[in-house]
């Protein structure tokens, strides 16, 4: 059995990681608020691009942008990877970047290249390990999603897709559903499949300035972008719950182990005791 | 103009920036200033990075906004400003989207460099193991 002393170190240490496992869960708790909020605030956009860009092709049939039209042979595919640029937050890009190792898989045995774009460290870094072809990435986004960060990493990859250097385009990322749930989805971003585009609310003619096409090549962009934003905006949210849920059964372990380690340290003061009282009933004795 | 204002929505990817009734609005379209009462032709425009001038319904301080530029759309009653966050053009992001490559390139070089040192690492530990195996040998 382990000294006393030995137990007394173990406590205080299995004590200083509690603190700063609760510490961490209190900070992405309020993290947390925040980037629901963020996930939240930009929606609105991605409602208002969508729309625009629904009404603007159903209204303008002779023009079919790049993005909705269906490729019918597939040589090369994109996909997108989102995860944190932080670990401690449990099973989370894990799970995510299993989906898309599967997803790659599955393409490389039909003898389908992958490209991917990385988004986030852990992302990153997996996907070098692996020798995946990663044409552009960006990691340190930080506690928001800043577009200004993601716009060359993003535009490398749409223009594969214009080029026709890639024929499809997918998206990983963790959905957020509630605190306690997170899932990781892949979704198809390119070509924009017509149901996902969705009808227009109400048509009318505009007058486009200065033409049409032009119009829809920024407004296609964007809404892609948007999308983009938006699963980053959830991935971060997301983040924040899974770490404070990790963080929580963590701290939690952390006091189970300290219970134990005492009941353990107390039993082992009583023995010692006991047995110094013995040694002196049978000196006394011995006198 | 009785009772005719203009609903504006400004917003861009990462937030709602502004939302109100005005009576009057001028922005920086691409083609030079517009200018947008109520009842305005449906339009659609991209705009430049610069100034939205609000004038709230009811009178009181006009309002000023700065956008990066980004897209505009017109309609009879409700005009919405979906304005991008940074400042975009072709060249701008052209030249954002070759540092993202250069990025990525070279982070596959230093990949390639580390997946080789660590190769050639293997192969000193298996010599210098084989080194051992053959002192050992000798010495008996």
């Amino acid at each position: 059995m382990a000294s006393t002393k030995e137990i007394r170190v173990k406590i205080r240490s299995v004590e200083s990681t509690r603190k700063i496992t609760r510490a961490m869960q209190m900070v992405a708790a309020s993290k947390m608020r925040r980037s629901q909020e963020r996930m939240r605030a930009s929606r609105p956009y991605g409602e208002k691009i969508r729309n625009l860009a629904a009404h603007m092709s159903h209204s303008n049939p002779e023009y079919r942008h790049p993005f909705l039209i269906q490729r019918q042979s597939v040589k090369r595919i994109g996909i997108i990877v989102v995860s944190t640029d932080k670990g401690l937050c449990g099973g989370m890009n894990v799970n995510a970047l299993r989906l898309a190792l599967r997803e790659m898989r599955r393409w490389e045995t039909q003898g389908v290249e992958v490209e991917v774009c990385a988004i986030g460290g852990r992302a990153l870094g997996f996907m070098q390990r692996l020798g995946a072809n990663v044409v552009s990435y960006v990691t340190q986004l930080g506690d928001r999603p800043v577009m200004e960060m993601l716009l060359g990493a993003v535009k490398v990859i749409l223009d594969a897709y214009i080029d026709e250097r890639i024929d499809r385009l997918w998206i990983v990322y963790t959905r957020f559903v509630n605190t306690m749930k997170q899932e990781p989805v892949i979704e198809q971003l390119l070509p924009l499949a017509g149901e996902r585009l969705g009808a227009p609310e109400g048509l009318w003619d505009y007058i486009y300035e200065p033409e049409a096409q032009t119009v829809i090549d920024a407004a296609m962009t964007r809404y892609i972008e948007a999308l983009i934003h938006q699963a980053i905006a959830e991935n971060m949210a997301s983040e924040q719950a899974a770490r404070m849920v990790a963080m929580k059964a963590a701290s939690d372990n952390a006091g189970a182990l300290i219970d134990e380690l005492t009941l353990i340290y107390n039993k082992n003061r009583q023995a010692a005791i006991t047995r110094e009282i013995a040694e002196i009933v049978g000196g006394a004795a011995a006198v | 103009m009785a009772a005719a204002t203009l609903h504006i929505d400004v917003v861009s990817a990462e937030e709602s920036i502004y939302s109100g009734e005005a009576e009057f609005v001028v922005l920086p379209g691409e083609a030079g200033e517009l200018g947008v009462y109520p009842r305005h032709t449906p339009l659609i425009t991209r705009i430049r990075a610069g100034a939205v001038r609000i004038k709230p319904a009811g009178g009181g301080e006009e309002d000023l906004i700065f956008v990066a530029g980004g897209l505009l759309e017109v309609q009879p009653t409700v005009v919405t400003v979906l304005a991008d966050t940074a400042i975009r053009g072709a060249d701008l992001d052209e030249a954002r989207a070759n540092e993202a490559l250069k990025k990525a390139e070279e982070a596959r070089g230093r990949a390639r460099d580390k997946q080789e040192v660590a190769a050639v690492e293997a192969e000193i530990a298996a010599l210098a193991a084989q080194l051992t195996a053959l002192r050992r040998f000798r010495q008996r």
